[in-house]
């Protein structure tokens, strides 16, 4: 077995579990809702209408929206919003299953089960439910189905599932993470599936026997799956617990894994919550749902404090360290010593037939241009200010996940790309980036925050004081290019980081 | 003794009615047979008596006793019902349908299993080779027969019975209208028997009601009825069967006598 096989199989269990337990109990509080809820509506012809069409209404929200909408919603992320998240979007096959399956009953049984003096109870519970159990149980098994496949999506919103396999497998070029965790859900929804079947298959042909054992068997199968969960919960060495943020590209992955090795060193226990956004990791900072991440001081600026002018030198640091405090009572540790800004980057043959260096080169040019970016820059401040002070125009924006913006732009499917000053990218595809010289973006300096628990934590400080002031851009951007570009895993590349820094 | 007063059914409001004002008298031990075409509201008169329909006016009494004021599931535990369309239900073996009323009474197994098997006998069927199969291993006349032992279940004093032998072969239909006959002398119950099939009235009942447009226009033993339909509707219903017996008279009186030739 390949070393980079092994090393994604060691965190199969850790996040198999989180998946078990997440899309089984969505699954069984769906059952719980649904099928009462559909029996009524057969019940309650008045309900009919408003039920299915909500139902379907929620099923056309895609499964990463309704994720993402759940946690301002509940004003909370992790497994809470990926939850209900699972249980609204696999509503629709069962409640529609259900509804049909009970009214497509033969009228004539229905009529023999009320003469022969059967309550509205007894026939559903006799006659309906019975009957109409195969097609119910074809709605549950599309439903787990699903369950099993969204709950992938449950990443972002800082659920550890087998999407962390896939988001960050994704975002760090590492396809056997992909791989491990699409064939994990999948294999899981097939098993699921079956084992519904099975059961349902006994349940009709009367076997008994085949139907507990089954039913046993996917409920120890279940528990078997998320018995590392137990041991997590149950083994408390008293290790204080710090949660780790971080965001979706590689370099957040890289930093989180450096500070969780560093912490985990330290005697604390960690716990990494990665492939989240933006917005969503903020906010779950503020609420003590995460301990720690790196954020970047031009993003804080524009988008949390939505500053629009662009202050120079170091005011920025200053000024925003201090309204984390007084809004947020989040304490900014300092910056990392490196900078990792928003640049324009073209190739860099382009950029020397027409003597362009900065973005106010561009401008002229922009017009016959495509230009490409992560999903958040065109949503952002600061694409504002650039646009507005260069006056670009370009004749198409297209929103993509960052690591597939190179392609794109060697396939010049894209002219313009918004990379980070960081990404060992820009080297590697002989782009150049341009210069700012109105200075429209604000700095992007990488800045380590705690949330108002961890700031009173003397011991998490001082753990996390060493890496303030040490990493540079260079640093940065070899650590980046090794799993981007030379196929290293994100551990190797944080201890080749953490291995630079220190031996300065 | 079933009392049906004044009792009425509209389906849209009181614009048309279904059932329209009948008063019917139907004594204990009694066969009585409601006749007509379609949508002339024998069922809807028979499915009042167990309430599957509510009356819009009206009163029925059993015994005595008004029944739209009793909880309407306990009623219908009380009344035998078998329809045409039988009803069997298909998960559940010939045991378990016929003993679908005695359950709900909150019957013990072995009543229920020793019951099941004095039905299976009444309605002359093999208790041991049926009791355990399942509705659809059985042919149309076995499935009514335990769709009539499910209606008796509880040894009902009023059964009611909606085209019960409808969509029966004719051979098999016989059978069981003796069938019925014999059943309902042995166990004396009320019988109310909703059929479009005159002969089937003439035959099976005590008295027949005839029905048209939501009214009785006639009702009386089917002797008397013979001799005299006292309205046109039931002329009209009685030609069938008449002429049907002229022609097999003839036919009979023909063969005869080629015979003596």
């Amino acid at each position: 077995m390949s070393e980079r096989l092994a090393e994604q199989l060691a965190l199969l269990p850790n996040y198999l579990s989180h998946h078990i337990a997440l899309t089984l109990t969505a699954l069984a509080i769906g059952i719980i809702i649904c099928l009462p809820l559909a029996a009524l509506v057969t019940r309650v012809k008045a309900l009919q209408w408003p039920v299915m069409t909500i139902a379907s209404i929620l099923q056309t929200i895609p499964g990463i929206a309704m994720l993402a909408l759940m946690v301002p919603l509940l004003g909370q992320i992790g497994a809470l919003p990926a939850l209900i998240a699972l249980v609204l979007y696999s509503m629709l096959p069962m409640i529609r299953n259900t509804v049909t399956g009970i009214l497509d009953i033969d009228s004539s049984l229905t009529e023999a089960a009320r003469g022969s003096g059967m309550t509205s109870m007894q026939i559903l519970r006799l006659v309906e439910l019975p009957l109409a159990a195969p097609v119910i149980i074809a709605g549950i098994r599309t439903s787990a189905v699903w369950i099993v496949g969204t709950a992938t999506l449950a990443t972002p919103v800082g659920a550890t599932s087998l999407g962390n396999y896939i988001f960050s497998g994704l975002q760090t070029q590492n396809y056997t993470a992909v791989i491990v965790g699409s064939a994990s859900a999948a294999a899981l929804a097939i098993i699921l599936d079956q084992f519904i079947h099975l059961i349902e298959y006994a349940a009709s042909q009367r076997k008994k026997t085949l139907a507990i054992g089954t039913s046993v068997g996917l409920l120890l199968l279940a528990l078997l799956g998320m018995s590392p969960l137990y041991e997590r919960y149950n083994s408390n060495t008293g290790a204080e617990r710090i949660v780790i943020g971080a965001k979706t590209f590689t370099e957040q992955y890289v930093l989180s894994e450096m500070m969780s090795e560093i912490l985990t060193d330290a005697g604390f226990e960690i716990e990494v919550r990665s492939g989240m956004g933006s917005t969503i990791l903020f906010e779950a900072l503020t609420n003590n749902e995460v301990d720690c991440y790196v954020d970047y001081s031009g993003t804080i600026w524009a988008n949390y404090m939505q500053r629009k002018s662009v202050p120079k030198g170091d005011t920025v640091l200053v000024e925003l360290t201090k309204w984390l405090m007084d809004q947020h009572q989040v304490l900014c540790l300092g910056a990392l010593g490196f900078e990792n800004t928003y640049a324009l980057a073209i190739p860099r043959e382009f950029a020397e037939n027409n003597k362009i260096v900065s973005v106010s080169d561009l401008s002229s040019y922009s017009r016959n241009m495509k230009m490409g970016s992560d999903y958040e820059f065109f949503g952002r401040p600061e694409w504002v200010s650039l646009r507005d002070t260069y006056r670009l125009n370009f004749t198409d924006l297209v929103s993509m996940d960052h690591s597939l913006m190179y392609a794109a732009i060697n396939e010049d499917a894209v002219n313009v790309i918004a990379a980070y000053s960081t990404d060992g990218s820009i080297a590697a595809f002989d782009l150049v980036t341009l210069t700012d010289p109105q200075q429209a973006l604000p700095p992007y300096d990488a800045t380590l925050l705690l949330s108002p628990r961890a700031s009173s934590n003397q011991r998490l400080i001082e753990a996390l004081n060493v890496i303030i002031g040490k990493i540079t851009a260079e640093e940065m951007r070899s650590a980046n290019k090794a799993v981007d570009l030379d196929n290293r895993s994100v551990s190797e590349s944080a201890k080749q980081l953490r291995r630079a820094i220190f031996s300065q | 003794m079933i009392n049906l007063k004044n009792i009425s059914k509209s389906y849209d409001d009181e614009a048309t009615f279904a059932v329209d004002s009948i008063d019917l008298e139907i004594k204990s031990g009694e066969l009585l047979a409601l006749v007509g075409e379609s949508g002339c509201g024998k069922t809807t008169t028979l499915k009042m008596i167990n309430r599957l329909i509510e009356p819009s006016a009206g009163s029925i009494e059993i015994d005595g006793e008004n029944i739209l004021a009793l909880d309407p599931v306990t009623l219908r535990r009380r009344i035998g019902y078998v329809f045409q369309e039988i009803g069997l239900f298909p998960h559940m073996t010939v045991a378990e349908n016929i003993s679908i009323t005695p359950r709900l009474l909150g019957w013990s197994a072995e009543r229920m299993h020793s019951r099941v098997t004095e039905l299976l006998q009444m309605v002359e069927l093999n208790p041991d080779g049926l009791r355990n199969r399942f509705p659809r291993e059985l042919s149309g006349g076995q499935q009514q027969r335990i769709g009539v032992a499910r209606a008796l279940a509880v040894a009902p004093s009023v059964m009611l019975m909606d085209e019960p032998f409808g969509a029966l072969d004719p051979l098999t239909r016989s059978g069981l209208q003796k069938e019925l006959t014999r059943l309902h002398k042995l166990m004396s119950m009320t019988i109310i028997l909703v059929t479009h099939d005159m002969s089937e009235a003439l035959t099976l009942a005590d008295r027949i009601a005839v029905m048209e447009k939501g009214k009785i226009v006639r009702l009386d033993t089917p002797a008397n009825i013979l001799q005299n339909p006292g309205h046109p509707y039931a002329q009209r219903l009685l030609e069938t069967p008449v002429n049907q017996m002229n022609a097999l008279t003839k036919l009979l009186q023909q063969s005869e006598s080629a015979d003596s030739q």
